[in-house]
């Protein structure tokens, strides 16, 4: 047995590098202030011809399919990259709502779907499904919280009348959740086979606006494909750049466990876009040296065919660095997917000017990004949620005194 | 506002949905939206291009009976605003372009709402903003809207405008058939004020009829096609025109309605319920064996399903 045990980390939180992420952040801030006060079209380069810009296909179609690791597994094998996983899920959801929200030219009405019901409407469905998720997930991270602090709330000043209420309610929640939690878990893997797969069917009612590169009756099952495939690599990127961040060794025997589960998942996909072009002959597009056939070969090789092959080698999953590339060009491959998608293959009759996102835009997508890797390292500092190879001495304690409340 | 059979039907669906939550219910509805308000005798517009002189003033009349901000209509004569190919947008909900098409006389077509029989927007709508009403026009609720403009990416005919540089209420903007005047046994303005009588409105069934008639008796003058008959699964809007329809940049949306693959997915996916809840059996079963397998392991064994 190995003594890993997830710890708050104890690390500065101040470095250059998160310097320059409040930095970004704060640009982002900036444009997304003037969006709110003049207008989206004050910010962005959208227009009636161009609706959607990086906002939807980067923050929440992307988003969406990145951070759907949470689920990828539930084995106590992979202890080690759970937590971080369920960490980068529920702020990566969480910023896709954030995105969503933004982009609503009546923001303020975002609780509109859940009271004014359309069926028929894809973008409902992802909606409602997005919305349950985020719950799931914050009700999955609870555990988490009362591990924190149980036996160690301490509420300030007056409050601190409040601590023994506090903590009966947390040992409460950490008794009923640990029975009911498995219903939370198979509800985050259904609601995320939905929405995942409802991403894709959101851009089939544009019909013909839609380069038949990507325009086709399997979108839905590629977007689903292609999540699936995704949530490997991006466990292991995120878990490769934590554990260089904080100076910790790189959990390779999972890792690499990982990199050759993502390899067959990846081929799978692979398969059906491959058989979806060829049954559709969409190939003949390729022979033309347009914006559209340079993005989906580029998506192809660099985002699907190079990291398989890399996968399928075993000094490539042993090593890290190569572990990383190869799993990075998955991640950016399905980012470009959902690029493509939403912005490339729409390619509208009456587009006056092809659009281009502008600096605002990019300026609050990266911002949002920033922000989510500064929570995060926050959250590690505060919760349980990387494991550090240090026998913990609290866990006598924390058993101690949860035995004396039963 | 809202057209009371449309509004009522919707009202019992949610009634249905909320109170039993029987998915059957929530299907069977869902599919049958746009059907069955198509009344036999809807309205619609015949739009005889080959009639058209580009005077341009049923852009005026429309901004006008819609309270848009307008120049006077003698300052729609000015001829240099076909210099640049328009759109209809959030400050005109109909716009007229000229084109070459190389006939003797240049041609000129009037855009906007085409008012689809199976409209994209009503289904692809988050909140059902959107509703076809009895009479053939597309109408929107102001009152639901959120702004997601899922509506302009779904409108075959890029027609819903939005208000971009309105920072706290933008409304979508587009034609609505000028369903306040029409109620009231107005004609719309467009058709009102047109000088050249190049629009008919009456039932959509006799506006085919009289287009047929009108190609059978001068096919020189025609294309022998009626635009709008089945496109995108039939519209309110008719055209006829004297040049191929691609040249004046009638996009080539075929005759399926537009949502039909999408909301074949959405009840496949979602039908009965059936799958989602086949999904979670299985999985709860996966998960429960598992658990069985490392029940003597576990201090806290999870209670099945």
């Amino acid at each position: 047995m190995n003594t890993l045990k997830p710890t708050p980390l104890e690390r500065r939180f101040f470095t250059p590098g998160v310097i320059v992420l409040c930095v970004l952040a704060l640009n982002g801030y900036a444009f997304l202030l003037a969006r709110f006060l003049f207008g989206i079209g004050a910010v962005t380069n959208l227009s009636n011809q161009y609706p959607w810009g990086i906002w939807i296909a980067v923050d929440v179609a992307a988003g969406v399919a990145l951070a759907a690791l949470g689920h990828v597994m539930h084995r106590e094998e992979y202890t080690v990259v759970i937590r971080p996983a369920l960490l980068t899920a529920m702020l990566g959801y969480t910023f896709v709502a954030l995105g969503v929200c933004i982009d609503l030219g009546r923001w303020y009405y975002i609780w509109h779907p859940l009271v004014m019901w359309n069926g028929t409407s894809v973008l409902f469905e992802v909606g409602m499904c997005v919305m349950t998720y985020l719950a799931v997930l914050y009700i999955e991270f609870l555990p988490i919280i009362t591990e924190r602090f149980i036996g160690r709330v301490a509420l300030p000043g007056l409050l601190s009348r409040m601590n023994a209420l506090v903590e009966s309610l947390l040992r409460v929640l950490d008794r009923s959740l640990g029975k009911v939690m498995f219903i939370f878990i198979i509800a985050g893997v259904v609601l995320s086979t939905l929405h995942q797969s409802s991403l894709g069917t959101l851009m089939i009612i544009a019909g013909p606006k839609m380069h038949p590169l990507w325009q086709t009756p399997v979108l839905p099952l590629l977007f689903l494909l292609s999540a699936i495939a995704v949530g490997y690599p991006m466990v292991v990127v995120e878990s490769l750049l934590a554990s260089r961040s904080f100076k910790l060794k790189p959990e390779m025997d999972v890792l690499s466990r990982l990199g050759s589960f993502a390899a067959t998942l990846l081929g799978l996909y692979l398969a059906f876009k491959v058989g979806d072009m060829v049954i559709r002959e969409t190939f003949v597009y390729l022979s033309e040296f347009t914006t559209e056939s340079v993005f989906f070969a580029v998506e192809m090789v660099v985002g699907i065919i190079i990291p398989l092959r890399m996968l399928l080698s075993r000094k490539v999953r042993h090593s890290p660095p190569l572990l990383f590339v190869a799993a990075l060009l998955i991640v950016l491959g399905v980012l470009l997917n959902r690029i493509n998608t939403f912005i490339v293959a729409y390619t509208p009759s009456y587009g006056l000017e092809p659009y281009f996102p502008s600096f605002g835009e990019v300026s609050v997508t990266v911002g949002f990004v920033a922000t989510m890797i500064l929570l995060y390292r926050a959250a590690v500092r505060i919760f349980p949620i990387i494991s550090v190879p240090k026998p913990s001495h609290e866990r006598g304690t924390k058993y101690a005194l949860r035995g004396g409340s039963a | 506002m809202e057209n009371s059979q449309t509004g009522r039907r919707n009202f019992l669906k949610h009634a249905a949905l909320l109170g039993a939550g029987l998915a059957p219910v929530a299907a069977r509805n869902a599919k049958a939206a746009p059907d069955n308000v198509l009344s036999e005798d809807r309205m619609g517009v015949l739009v005889d291009t080959t009639l058209c002189i580009g005077c341009r003033s049923c852009e005026w009349a429309c901004k006008a009976a819609h309270e848009l901000p307008t120049k006077p209509l003698h300052d729609y004569q000015d001829r240099s605003a076909f210099a640049e190919r328009r759109r209809p947008d959030d400050r005109a909900l109909t716009v007229v372009n000229e084109y070459d098409a190389g006939e003797k006389f240049p041609v000129y077509v009037k855009v906007q709402c085409m008012h689809c029989d199976r409209p994209s927007c009503v289904s692809a709508c988050i909140v059902g903003a959107f509703s076809k009403q009895a009479s053939g026009a597309v109408t929107w609720d102001s009152a639901r809207c959120i702004g997601c403009r899922y509506c302009l990416v779904a409108c075959p005919f890029q027609i819903p405008a939005f208000q971009y540089e309105e920072a706290l209420r933008p409304d979508i903007v587009k034609c609505d058939f000028c369903f306040a005047r029409t109620d009231s046994g107005k004609l719309p303005a467009c058709v009102d004020v047109c000088p050249m009588e190049v629009l008919t409105y009456g039932p959509r069934g006799d506006l085919i009829k009289v287009a047929r008639e009108r190609i059978r008796r001068d096919p020189e003058r025609y294309e022998p096609h009626i635009y709008g008959e089945y496109e995108a699964g039939g519209t309110s809007w008719l055209y006829l025109a004297g040049a191929d329809f691609a040249k004046l940049e009638f996009p080539d949306v075929g005759s399926k309605p537009m949502p039909g693959t999408s909301e074949a997915i959405q009840h496949g996916i979602f039908a009965y319920f059936i799958p989602p809840v086949l999904l979670y059996a299985l999985l709860g079963s996966i998960m429960w064996i598992a658990r069985k397998r490392s029940e003597s392991e576990s201090e806290e064994p999870y209670e099945h399903p």
